[in-house]
């Protein structure tokens, strides 16, 4: 056999003991708050309905083994936190390996390390305090947070694109998009609904972020995913996103706790899947079940530990601070 | 038809676009967490050489461009069309004024260039990274001056002129680098 040329990790072991400090900072964050550490399958039954979303798909095979069941690996591992949070855990926290299949480039691994927790008592608005308190507390001497905005999804469209992202349609936007931006998309359709307001938020919206930390809150309903809504006018998701020096680092809610609303959810969500020929996947019932026992009041986040660290080391692509990346995997 | 998938992406795949022939040159997957998947690409136009940003909604597909790099040898220009030649099958290309383009000015016959064929005929030639030229026109050389500073014109077999130091004379064989147009020294007899 030929030595593999590319053996070696791509990450320094500099960059290696930074990632080491930043999980033993976090750990000491969450110990100070009594906020328990856990630990939920990777493998489930059961999939991400989120059309955005792919889950790698495998199967078992020896004792108990059921005949043409898939087991999926998580996408987050929200769905167990939440069966722990209703059963009575109170406040907990996990980090672990995510895996999402077609996500792959210079911020994105098929494979990553998520943070996540849920906070019992809290809204988004205290989660948000908290994500700011955790990033400034982990990262102090080693990379200072200059500044904190916050800014609502509306508002930032308005001030960078003026365009309100909760009015404007699919045409509309295409237009802003191409003759102010000069930003077209090849294959996006007037049916995409949805995708034209990321086409916006990552090609116009993202670049022109500044430097520090970012939070963006009240997003359009129809990007709600899990988070409450608030019944204002419009209505809006109780869902937040933090971006650092104009990098997408963590998404969080308000969680939804309704049984009835989050399989309606589940079950838009398949049929959405169904039209763009996506992965046929089960809902997760264990999480119906749960939500229908009782969901304490909570919000959660997740947040990207491989991002944290590309921009603690001053980097530009995660492959440098993963020891092996898909690639060399 | 050959197509892509924009999972297929990377740089070098030759692929179809607004009708012409392209090269990308990067790609960059670009997706929020909870949003729409899009495939970021610099792509070169292999007809004109310019270079644009286009993004593509991922899962898309693009046809293929049937573009290859094949390595022939330069004959000879007819007044119209430039003339080459694969080495081994003596298979003949002609290539138009606008594939040519600025390698015109390095083409010397009997060199090895780099013809791009779209559909079987000639797109683009690439000149060899170095070629020998034997200079036509300079004014008188200067004596003892092998500063190279300063320099002067000078006008080469093919037409090209390139700076040249002024120790240079008319009947020398110069080597050129064809990617920066400039002079690198005399040839080694």
């Amino acid at each position: 056999m030929e030595p593999h040329a590319d053996w070696r990790p791509t990450a320094s072991l500099e960059v290696l003991k930074l990632r080491a400090e930043i999980l033993a900072r976090i750990r000491t964050f969450f110990a100070r708050l009594d906020v328990l550490e856990v630990d939920t399958p990777a493998l489930s039954r059961a999939a991400t309905t989120d059309p955005a979303l792919s889950s790698f798909k495998t199967c078992y095979h020896g004792p108990g083994a059921v005949r043409d069941e898939p087991r999926y690996l998580h996408t987050s591992p929200e769905f167990p936190m939440k069966r722990l949070l209703a059963a009575g855990s109170g406040s907990i926290y996990q980090i672990c390996k995510v895996f999402r299949d077609g996500e792959s480039g210079t911020q994105h691994n098929p494979e990553f390390t998520l943070l996540e927790w849920y906070r019992t008592g809290f809204d988004h608005l205290d989660l948000m305090d908290e994500v700011q308190r955790l990033v400034t507390d982990v990262l102090a001497d080693i990379m200072p947070i200059d500044s904190v905005q916050h800014w609502s999804y509306r508002d930032l469209f308005v001030e960078i694109a003026a365009i309100d992202p909760f009015t404007a349609t699919a045409a509309e936007l295409r237009t802003v998009l191409q003759s102010r931006f000069d930003v077209t998309a090849v294959g996006l359709s007037l049916d995409d609904g949805d995708a034209w307001l990321d086409l916006m938020m990552t090609h116009v919206i993202e670049p022109r972020l500044r430097s520090g930390l970012m939070f963006i809150r009240d997003y359009p309903a129809s990007q709600a995913a899990l988070a409450r809504l608030r019944l204002c006018s419009p209505p809006v998701a109780a869902r937040f996103e933090v971006y650092l020096n104009g990098i997408e680092l963590a998404n969080g809610f308000h969680e939804l706790a309704d049984a009835p609303e989050q399989r309606r959810r589940f079950e838009a969500d398949l049929e959405r899947r169904r039209d763009s020929g996506g992965e046929a996947v089960r809902m997760d019932e264990n999480l119906l079940s749960a939500l229908h026992a009782g969901l304490p009041n909570c919000a959660g986040v997740a947040l990207g530990l491989d991002r944290l660290l590309m921009l603690a080391s001053g980097s530009q692509r995660l492959q440098n601070v993963i020891a092996f990346p898909f690639e060399t995997a | 038809m050959a197509s892509y998938s924009t999972s297929e992406f990377k740089g070098g795949l030759k692929i179809m676009l607004d009708g012409d022939p392209c090269a990308i040159i990067e790609n960059e997957f670009v997706k929020p967490g909870k949003g729409q998947a899009f495939n970021r690409v610099k792509i070169r136009n292999l007809k004109t050489g310019r270079v644009i940003e286009r993004t593509f909604k991922s899962g898309e597909s693009v046809e293929a461009a049937d573009v290859m790099d094949v390595d022939l040898q330069y004959l000879y220009n007819d007044g119209e069309f430039w003339h080459f030649m694969d080495t081994s099958s003596y298979e003949q290309q002609a290539a138009s004024a606008e594939a040519v383009g600025d390698a015109v000015k390095w083409l010397k016959e009997q060199d090895m260039c780099e013809v791009t064929l779209w559909n079987g005929t000639p797109l683009a030639v690439t000149p060899p990274n170095f070629v020998m030229l034997t200079v036509t026109d300079t004014d008188p050389g200067v004596r003892g001056d092998t500063s190279g500073g300063g320099g002067k014109p000078a006008t080469l077999e093919t037409g090209a002129v390139v700076r040249v130091p002024l120790f240079i004379d008319i009947g020398e064989t110069l080597k050129i680098d064809t990617r920066t147009g400039e002079y690198v020294g005399r040839a080694k007899e």
